[in-house]
């Protein structure tokens, strides 16, 4: 017998290492509405078999809950048992050894805090309130409910135009999207469960980039209703493409020079060309909209009036006001906000940051777009502080490593302290106190302040990107609801109380994503209509194939690829680069069509029109 | 057209075919079992499924199309494997206690378990636990649904009222009532499509047999029966007898046996419907301008349901008249039993009925005007009857035809096509005529509502210078949108017939049940023949009515036909509001 040895997995460890993986990988793609009770006890059943047998409250307890809870799901319970349950879960909770045991019961105590009305259903009626409602995940995830199976189907078979024209029944900005939209749709991608998500937006762009120009579908003969839409982003530009398509006659009064709101004076070109933007906002103006620029609400124009002279009001103003930063030394010279620097690069003013150092002050993807700016407008050093850890930054992964691959720093756990303002009252250093990674609340580790001396980074320039809200006084003053820095609209866009003046996007939700944005330009469009006295259908004559019948084959996902750094960091050109034909063909093909495999053909697989 | 292989037979079949329909115009049957044309092509039971060369995972046959060069094998090793196995975990859901089941003999995973030759289930019986409504008209028997999904499909698709959906989801999904609702508190129709539907035996009517056996055995009793017209076309199905060979009159020698004292026809009490109808209709077209257009037809409890819970603002819209059955009823038990000389309670009035909403109907307590307990005391649907004739060891093949009793067993030919859609309407229109012009029309004249149509047929006639918009509808779906289109003002009627079963009651939801055949316009055309050879065309004409009029009720809409044959739809409570999607 050797006194040590090397450990080596045998065959079966191997194996379970690899179920695990699925495991993991099956979790991402679990679909929603499931029976959390049901869910509860089969994770209870897994955290059993992890169990190492030693203990009383894990080896024994934890088998009594999940009978306890296969009671209550075979309708075998009274009301009563939810106590035994509870008492049962606590005490493993307080007396199990290890995190085996007590994570265990601390899972089922969560669970009856969480749905404890499903723990009653069950018991008294037999039934669960939940029930699966979202059969395709990708569609059911997009916020406008693209139909994305049908359209990568049509992409697979070569028919680009057909595909975008099929994405534009639901979103009319799908070049915008196939670039910027933060996809939710691939969040729970059933093809999770054979090997990665589908790359749905990489694919969305290859077929916008191959189609050639795509007509808007056919305008309903005119209502003689007349519809005003106050700010030309997403939300602005969907509704009037939509309500302009079913006949009404649509102006848009926009503040700033150019349409696009958010999309042309926040995004930085290189995420979203110019050309791209403009030939998309071009083709939904080209339906007959409208457009007045340069008109603010509260200024030169009135909601008050816009009701009387049109039949219905949609507001869609966005959240353009940038949060103050709120540090000692805010008002030094060379301290910007975000909002500001990006809305000069809209107008295609750029400052001049060339040989600067530059701070930065935020974490979402506002905060790196200014920061990744700033390496294209030549600044010598760029540095990105934030308060949490880089992990813990709400923008997306991919953003965050291409600005570190530009060379940007990232100071994370520091909060910015004072500012340091030289003699000519311009900006010379903050001050920024280091942080520690402290206990989580609401699913995020707080920072606390940590046992270390401040520091001090020189810098030129401090850009802060930490959140926008709106100008809610004007509104206001108009009668329109503000509550939280957000107007107070209902989930269907109308307001209360003021018939025919409906609102969405950032203003009501708050800064969210061009897709929630253009998702609310759907709904107000089609609540718009209904109140005019129309249900005009938007449909598409687009015919989808059948579903493949060849086998899934596991296969690796193509992720998009990037410009070269030394190259993309000279201009404001397009970073990412499109799929080749190959890929997008195989990529395509990955697709498991949840439409016609599994409850998508039974049920809501296919909204044909809305 | 494409080019496939199947079974190494060359076929060519139009592009968009599925792999099960190519393979059945070749001879070559697939088994399937959720699967229904057109209505649920969703390929949950994968019985279906087929193998075809280059694919390792098997494909369903009911629900992917072929393409060209496939190569299909039906029955190739993984196959005749894969599919028993989804055979046998089907069996382990399901009771299988075959013998004491009403759709033994007439069960779809019967027969597929059969033919595969499974005499043995390798898995644990696993059950479901769930509870019904003790003594609704309509029976789920969890322990017996396989989760084909047709009830929902057809509830959702046809009928446009979505009583059915899943509940619970993983392992226990079941199918229950929708927004976990009891079946009581659901607006469900009772029209029994899901029953007719259904390839096994989970759905079916309450079963009401003991009772009539039960009374029939009674001395004390008179058992007198009523036939629904569109039982006539349907009656012999059940028991393998041809269309042609089980007559109605036969029907009435098979009950007879049975021992019933008399044996009489719902049609005697159809002509009596068109006679207060036809002249509630009339008596409204000369109050047009007080009167609200259309009046709807009120003799289809399915329909009824419908309205009430549905559009109850328009309950005013419909005529008053009872239906043929609670007409005849109320008949049996006054002027019958005065012509009888006997105490009305001690008359046990029983009908036969393609129906399920009709055993709802008659238990309907305003609905009782007789005063001798419920005017009629049970409903039995024709499968019902069907297996009643053969708890009595009768032997259909063998029986002579005999004849209704009297007077209550006369009818017209126009009262024979109620069973039909269309026919109230027809048979209506026929003697409103009559009532308008004092001359009888050509019988056929109102053939043109017999056309079937997309959603609804409608029609307009001349009655004497007065033109009358007509409309029919058959199946709920059909009926939400014709009413939807009435209330937008795009149509205008006069004169509305709705039956809530598509095809009206030759389709009924108490029919005798073959599986994936839709057979109410193969009975319909026999109730067509019956009213074609029959002499007597007009409601208006039925000695029998004319009698009963004379001697008892004076004259129609009089008081006493208003008190017997009449309802006031606002006393009917039906306080069940649908849920919204």
């Amino acid at each position: 017998m050797s006194r040590l040895s090397i450990i080596t997995r045998d065959k079966a460890q191997a194996t379970v290492e690899t179920l695990y993986k699925d495991l993991e990988r099956r979790i991402i793609a679990s679909p929603p509405g499931l029976c959390p009770i049901d869910l509860a006890s089969s994770f209870l059943k897994m955290c059993h078999a992890q169990t190492c047998g030693k203990c009383v409250p894990c080896r024994i307890g934890l088998g009594q809950l999940e009978k306890l809870l296969e009671d209550v799901l075979n309708g075998e319970a009274e009301l009563e048992s939810i106590k035994l349950i509870e008492k049962t879960a606590r005490s493993i909770y307080y007396s199990a050894d290890c995190a085996i045991g007590y994570e265990a019961a601390n899972m089922v105590l969560k669970g009856i805090n969480g749905f404890r009305d499903d723990f009653e259903e069950h018991i008294l009626r037999n039934r669960c309130t939940f029930g699966l409602y979202q059969p395709v995940p990708c569609v059911s995830l997009c916020p406008a409910g693209v139909d994305v199976p049908g359209y990568i189907a049509l992409i697979a078979e070569g028919r680009y135009a057909d595909a975008v024209r099929l994405i534009k029944k639901d979103n009319p900005m799908p070049a915008t999207c196939a670039l910027v939209c933060e996809h939710p749709c691939e969040t729970r991608c059933r093809r999770n469960m054979i090997d990665d998500s589908i790359n749905i937006r990489g694919l969305k762009r290859f077929a916008v980039e191959n189609a050639g120009e795509v007509l808007a579908e056919e305008k309903a003969p005119t209502t003689g209703k007349k519809v005003a839409i106050v700010g030309g982003g997403p939300s602005g530009l969907s509704a009037a493409y939509y309500l302009t398509i079913m006949g009404h006659d649509v102006e848009i009064f926009e503040q700033r020079q150019k349409l696009g709101g958010m999309l042309r004076y926040g995004i930085p070109s290189y995420r979203l060309p110019r050309d791209v933007l403009d030939r998309e906002i071009e083709t939904i103006l080209a339906t007959g909209i409208k457009v007045h620029t340069g008109v603010t609400v509260g200024e030169e124009l009135s909601i008050i009036d816009l009701k009387r002279r049109f039949d219905a009001v949609y507001i869609a103003i966005g959240a353009h006001i940038d949060k103050k930063i709120g540090l000692e030394g805010q008002e030094a010279e060379g301290v910007v906000s975000a909002v500001e620097v990006l809305r000069q690069i809209g107008d295609d003013e750029y400052p001049d940051l060339a040989d600067k150092s530059v701070v930065v002050i935020g974490g979402g993807n506002v905060a790196i777009d200014v920061a990744r700016s700033a390496v294209r407008l030549r600044a010598r050093k760029v540095t990105i502080v934030y308060r949490r850890r880089k992990v813990d930054m709400p923008a997306l992964k991919e953003e965050i490593e291409g600005a570190i691959a530009e060379g940007c720093e990232i100071y994370d756990l520091y909060t910015p302290g004072k500012i340091e303002i030289d003699d000519k009252g311009h900006i010379e250093a903050l001050w920024v106190q280091p942080q520690i990674v402290s206990t989580i609340k609401s699913d995020r580790p707080i920072p606390v302040k940590a046992k270390k001396d401040p520091e001090r980074i020189e810098c030129d320039s401090l850009i802060f990107a930490i959140g926008q809200g709106i100008e809610s006084k004007p509104l206001e003053r108009e009668g329109i609801p503000v509550t939280e820095g957000v107007i107070d609209a209902l989930n269907w866009g109308g307001i209360k109380n003021v018939p025919g003046v409906y609102a969405g996007g950032d203003c009501v939700s708050g800064p969210a994503t061009v897709i929630h944005a253009i998702a609310a330009g759907k709904v107000a469009a089609a609540n718009i209509d209904n109140y005019l006295g129309y249900y005009h259908i938007i449909e598409t004559d687009v015919k989808i194939s059948e579903a493949r019948l060849a086998d899934r084959i596991p296969c690796g996902r193509v992720n998009m690829r990037e410009r070269d750094v030394t190259d993309r960091i000279q201009d404001f050109d397009l970073v990412e680069c499109g799929m080749t034909l190959e890929e997008a063909q195989q990529e395509s093909r990955r697709c498991l069509r949840c439409d016609h495999f599994g409850f998508g053909v039974f049920k809501g697989g296919r909204i044909e029109q809305w | 057209m494409v080019n496939l292989i199947i079974d190494n037979k060359k076929v060519r079949v139009p592009e968009g075919t599925t792999i099960l329909d190519a393979a059945a115009v070749n001879h070559i049957p697939i088994p399937h079992l959720c699967y229904l044309k057109e209505l649920n092509e969703i390929g949950a039971c994968r019985v279906c499924v087929v193998e075809i060369e280059g694919i390792n995972r098997l494909v369903t046959a009911c629900n992917n199309v072929v393409e060209e060069g496939m190569v299909v094998f039906t029955n190739s090793p993984k196959v005749r494997e894969t599919r028993r196995v989804n055979v046998e975990l089907i069996l382990s859901q399901h009771d299988a206690r075959c013998a004491a089941c009403v759709r033994s003999g007439n069960c779809s995973l019967q027969t597929i378990a059969n033919d595969l030759g499974i005499i043995d289930i390798p898995y644990k019986e696993d059950l479901p636990y769930a509870k019904w409504t003790e003594g609704f008209p309509l029976v789920r028997n969890y322990e017996k649904c396989i989760k084909c999904m047709r009830c929902i499909q057809i509830c959702d698709k046809i009928q446009d009222l979505h009583i059915w959906d899943l509940s619970n989801t993983g392992s226990r999904t079941n199918v229950d009532v929708s927004y976990n609702r009891r079946i009581e508190e659901a607006d469900c129709a009772l029209c029994g499509q899901c029953i007719t539907h259904c390839p096994v035996g989970s759905l079916r009517e309450r079963d009401d047999t003991q009772r009539v056996f039960d009374a029939l055995a009674d001395k004390d009793k008179i058992t007198i029966v009523q036939i629904a017209p569109a039982v006539r076309a349907a009656w012999g199905e059940d028991l393998g007898i041809s269309r042609e060979f089980a007559t109605v009159k036969r029907l009435v020698a098979a009950l007879r046996k049975m021992g019933f004292d008399y044996i009489f026809d719902t049609n005697f009490s159809a002509d009596l419907t068109i006679m207060e109808e036809g002249n509630e209709f009339v008596e409204k077209l000369n109050n047009r301008e007080n009167e609200k257009f259309p009046l709807f037809t009120s003799c289809c409890p399915g329909w009824i349901r419908f309205i009430k819970s549905q559009y109850p603002d328009m309950i005013d819209q419909l005529s008053t008249a009872k239906s043929p059955q609670q007409m005849f009823g109320a008949i049996s038990k006054t002027y019958y039993a005065e012509l009888l000389h006997v105490d009305p309670e001690r008359i046990f009035c029983v009908s036969i009925m393609p129906c399920i909403a009709k055993k709802y109907e008659c238990d309907v307590s305003v609905l009782n005007d007789a005063g001798a307990g419920q005017d009629v005391d049970v409903v039995l649907t024709t499968r019902e009857v069907a297996r009643m004739i053969r708890a009595e060891h009768i032997i259909p093949e063998v029986l002579e035809e005999e004849e209704f009793d009297s007077p209550l067993g006369v009818s017209s030919g126009a009262a024979v096509i109620f069973g039909t859609t269309g026919g109230v309407m027809e048979a209506a229109l026929r003697s409103a005529y009559y009532l308008v012009t004092n001359e009888n029309p050509d019988p056929d004249a109102f053939k043109e509502v017999r056309e079937r149509e997309n959603s609804w047929k409608e029609a307009s006639f001349d009655l004497a210078g007065t033109n009358i918009r007509v409309a029919i509808a058959s199946g709920l779906g059909n009926t939400r949108r014709l009413i939807e289109t009435i209330r937008k003002g795009i149509v205008e009627y006069d004169f509305v017939e709705i039956m809530a079963c598509p095809g009206g009651c030759a389709g009924g939801g108490g029919q005798p049940i073959e599986d994936g055949v839709e057979l109410a316009e193969e009975r319909s055309d026999v109730l067509y023949g019956l009213d074609k050879i029959n002499e007597m065309r007009f409601s208006h004409e039925n000695p029998s009515v004319i009698k009963c009029y004379e001697d008892y009720l004076q004259r129609p809409l009089s008081r006493r036909a208003h008190s017997l044959l009449h309802t006031d739809h606002r006393t009917w409570e039906f306080n069940i509001t649908p849920k919204k999607l």
